[in-house]
């Protein structure tokens, strides 16, 4: 009896070791090398396109891919090489940007790579094409973790490129101690040392946590709430950046500042003086996406290109270069051990549960967003509302006289 | 205040402007050697930034883009402006003056009404069936977009001094035996020369610096401008910083040379007129 047991322990046991080691010994099985870094699977026919011609045109974030550039590995010239297709690749440089350009009719892509809240705005305007995962084997490559946000619940539209957290920067050397909540950015003490996001959405979310709200707004009157609060923040902050934060942070020029925890990475390489944490009140989770346009007219050709983009040798080349987090568990497994564990990068489950994910917001309190963005941001004690009156009132002065010489000077002709 | 302090006074404010004017381009040619990306800190000396420029094919498909455009639209623009300035001198004094008028408008106009006007023109001729399956975005429209901004540069660049050519000049050729197209090649057009290349110049500067038109009515392509903006979510890259630089030495370059000419011919000029004089004086 015993010895049955253990004769069918050990056979469930050996069988699981075929199950799990299965899959494995495919994906093991059989690559195609294009170069020294990029080798791909086997299980995909790479060359159908090979003769029919195809130009891809994809559009993404500006240096938001591995472009051989300071020794990186050149992923797009080695997808031609392999495919024969050729890539048009041009960059964008906000979700708005990317979705005025597709609205304006102007421009017709393949492969788009819109973030979370757009790609439900996008979605939901019947903008996106739903994919066909047949040709996308690699898709299996995305963890599980990275899948099934509410942007796009059933992944239909996207599959995750990178994704990341935001988070605050800090100088150790300016700070007094370590913050740990976003309430840090208010602090007097910090007056004129603090940088904040200068895009509503970012900058919306940390007041929102701070005020412990969500950062998707649900109604008009917490979008009032919540930009108060930045009003009020305003006198603390020495500027509104996006990417000068890297300057301003490296060169010491601030105390402490959010952005996107991929980035932290970079300037704390820069400057070890600078520190990254995760605000205890919550933080913005986002996934940067590749989706294909509904008007795409090579919607295989560009399901390839994505397939292609989720090989763990080109992930890895990506993730190498972007320094944003991957969504691909193959590529976490090969990373370095320091990057691997990294709170920054990897936060654990504390961090990961509070996070929150954006997600598309209706007209009406987009609206409100906007609006009141750009009148906390002319706001201005003291009255710069002044300045206004003055030049105009300058300029009609400057016409006046303008006339009155030509009339002059007609009065003088005339003798 | 006497002299010397005046003078003293006259130089700083000098070289004050030319430091607004030509600091910025030092800092950034420095920074283009600098061995991290950094933009506050120099920390070594290196010429990886170039090295990896010149493999760097987004850039460089983009500056070619935009140097070809430049050069396309810029002739174009300058035949056309040439040509609508002629028409407009022949005009009646009130006809001149509204054309004129009607020509400055774009020029006065924000960049950015005339790209989403020119947008929407785009649009509305696909919408037509114009360009046929693949639209008519890319280059036709990029190149229309240009040569509309550049054509009032010429046209105020060559007016002027189309209009202080003495107009017995062309009659006096005609006298002499030219054909009337004889006379606009070997009369008119040389006199215009100068004003038509400075009109040229001009053309191409504002065509590789426009970022707003060409942003709406690019498609798919990607001029220089717009490949820079669309890094500022991350940080430029300092590759940005050595083609500036290479830019930079070489219309330096260009202007040098051409100026250096320009006198040599202007000092051929003058001895052979003292030579001349001479020759009349001796005779």
């Amino acid at each position: 009896m015993m010895k049955a047991e253990k004769r069918v322990a050990a056979a469930l046991s050996a069988a699981l070791l075929a199950l799990v080691s299965v899959p494995g010994a495919l994906a093991d099985g059989g690559t195609i090398t294009v170069n020294e870094d990029i080798s791909v699977s086997e299980d995909c026919d790479w060359t159908r396109f090979a003769d029919d011609n195809i130009t891809l045109n994809v559009y993404n974030w500006g240096l938001y891919i591995s472009d051989g550039s300071d020794d990186s590995v050149d992923v797009l010239s080695a997808f031609e090489e392999l495919t024969g297709i050729k890539v048009n690749y041009t960059t964008f440089d906000s979700n708005e940007s990317l979705y005025a350009k597709m609205k304006s009719g102007g421009a017709t892509y393949d492969v788009i790579f819109p973030s979370d809240y757009m790609v439900g705005k996008m979605a939901a305007e019947g903008m996106l094409a739903p994919l066909d995962f047949d040709n996308i084997p690699n898709f299996k490559e995305i963890g599980e973790d990275y899948l099934g946000w509410d942007f796009d619940p059933d992944n239909t539209y996207s599959v995750p490129y990178t994704w990341g957290t935001t988070g605050l920067i800090y100088n150790t050397t300016l700070v007094d101690e370590a913050p740990t909540s976003w309430a840090a950015l208010w602090d007097v003490q910090y007056a004129n040392n603090v940088l904040m996001f200068n895009n509503s959405r970012d900058a919306y979310a940390i007041a929102a946590k701070k005020l412990g709200y969500s950062l998707n707004p649900a109604s008009v009157e917490e979008v009032e709430t919540v930009m108060q609060e930045l009003k009020a923040q305003k006198s603390v902050v020495q500027a509104y950046v996006m990417d000068e934060i890297f300057d301003k942070m490296e060169g010491g020029e601030a105390a402490m500042a959010p952005y996107y925890a991929g980035d932290a990475l970079t300037m704390i390489d820069e400057n070890p003086d600078l520190a990254f944490v995760h605000p205890s009140e919550g933080v913005n989770f986002f996934v940067d996406s590749m989706c294909i346009p509904a008007n795409s007219k090579n919607k295989e050709a560009a399901e390839l290109f994505i397939n292609y983009m989720c090989e763990p040798s080109v992930g890895l080349a990506n993730c190498d270069y972007i320094g944003y987090s991957t969504p691909i568990t193959r590529v976490w497994e090969q990373l370095d051990d320091d990057l691997k564990y990294n709170e920054i990068a990897y936060p654990g489950e504390d961090v990961m549960n509070k996070a929150e994910v954006f997600t598309t917001l209706p007209d009406e309190i987009n609206a409100a967003m906007d609006a009141q963005w750009s009148e906390m941001k002319s706001y201005e004690e003291g009255g710069s509302g002044w300045m206004v009156v003055v030049l105009l009132g300058l300029a009609l002065v400057i016409s006046f006289f303008n006339i009155w010489r030509k009339l002059r000077k007609k009065v003088r002709d005339d003798y | 205040m006497n002299k010397k302090q005046s003078i003293i006074l006259q130089r700083t404010y000098i070289v004050l402007i030319f430091c607004f004017m030509y600091l910025p381009i030092a800092v950034m040619i420095a920074f283009s050697f600098n061995e991290s990306k950094s933009r506050s800190n120099f920390t070594g000396f290196t010429l990886d930034w170039y090295k990896s420029l010149f493999h760097n094919e987004m850039i460089l498909s983009a500056l070619g883009l935009s140097l070809v455009l430049a050069l396309v639209s810029s002739v174009l623009a300058t035949v056309l402006g040439t040509l609508a300035t002629i028409g407009i001198n022949s005009m009646s004094r009130r006809t001149q003056l509204v054309v004129n008028n009607i020509s400055y408008v774009p020029v006065v106009n924000p960049e950015i009404i005339t790209g989403v006007s020119l947008m929407l023109l785009f649009v509305m001729a696909q919408n037509f069936g114009l360009g046929g399956d693949s639209g008519l975005f890319g280059w036709p429209t990029l190149l229309i977009a240009h040569i509309t901004f550049n054509v009032p540069y010429v046209i105020f660049n060559v007016g002027p001094k189309l209009r202080q050519l003495d107009p017995s000049l062309y009659n006096a050729a005609l006298d002499l035996g030219c054909t009337p197209r004889q006379a606009f090649f070997k009369v008119i057009l040389p006199q215009l020369s100068p004003a038509i290349l400075s009109a040229f110049l001009i053309c191409l500067t504002y065509s590789i610096d426009d970022f707003m038109i060409s942003y709406f009515n690019s498609g798919t392509m990607q001029t220089l401008p717009i490949a820079i903006y669309s890094m500022t979510r991350k940080k430029v890259s300092p590759e940005i910083n050595a083609l500036s630089a290479v830019m930079f030495c070489v219309i330096l370059a260009i202007i040098l040379i051409s100026n250096a000419a320009d006198s040599r011919a202007y000092r051929r000029n003058q001895t052979a007129i003292r030579k001349a004089m001479q020759e009349e004086g001796a005779r």
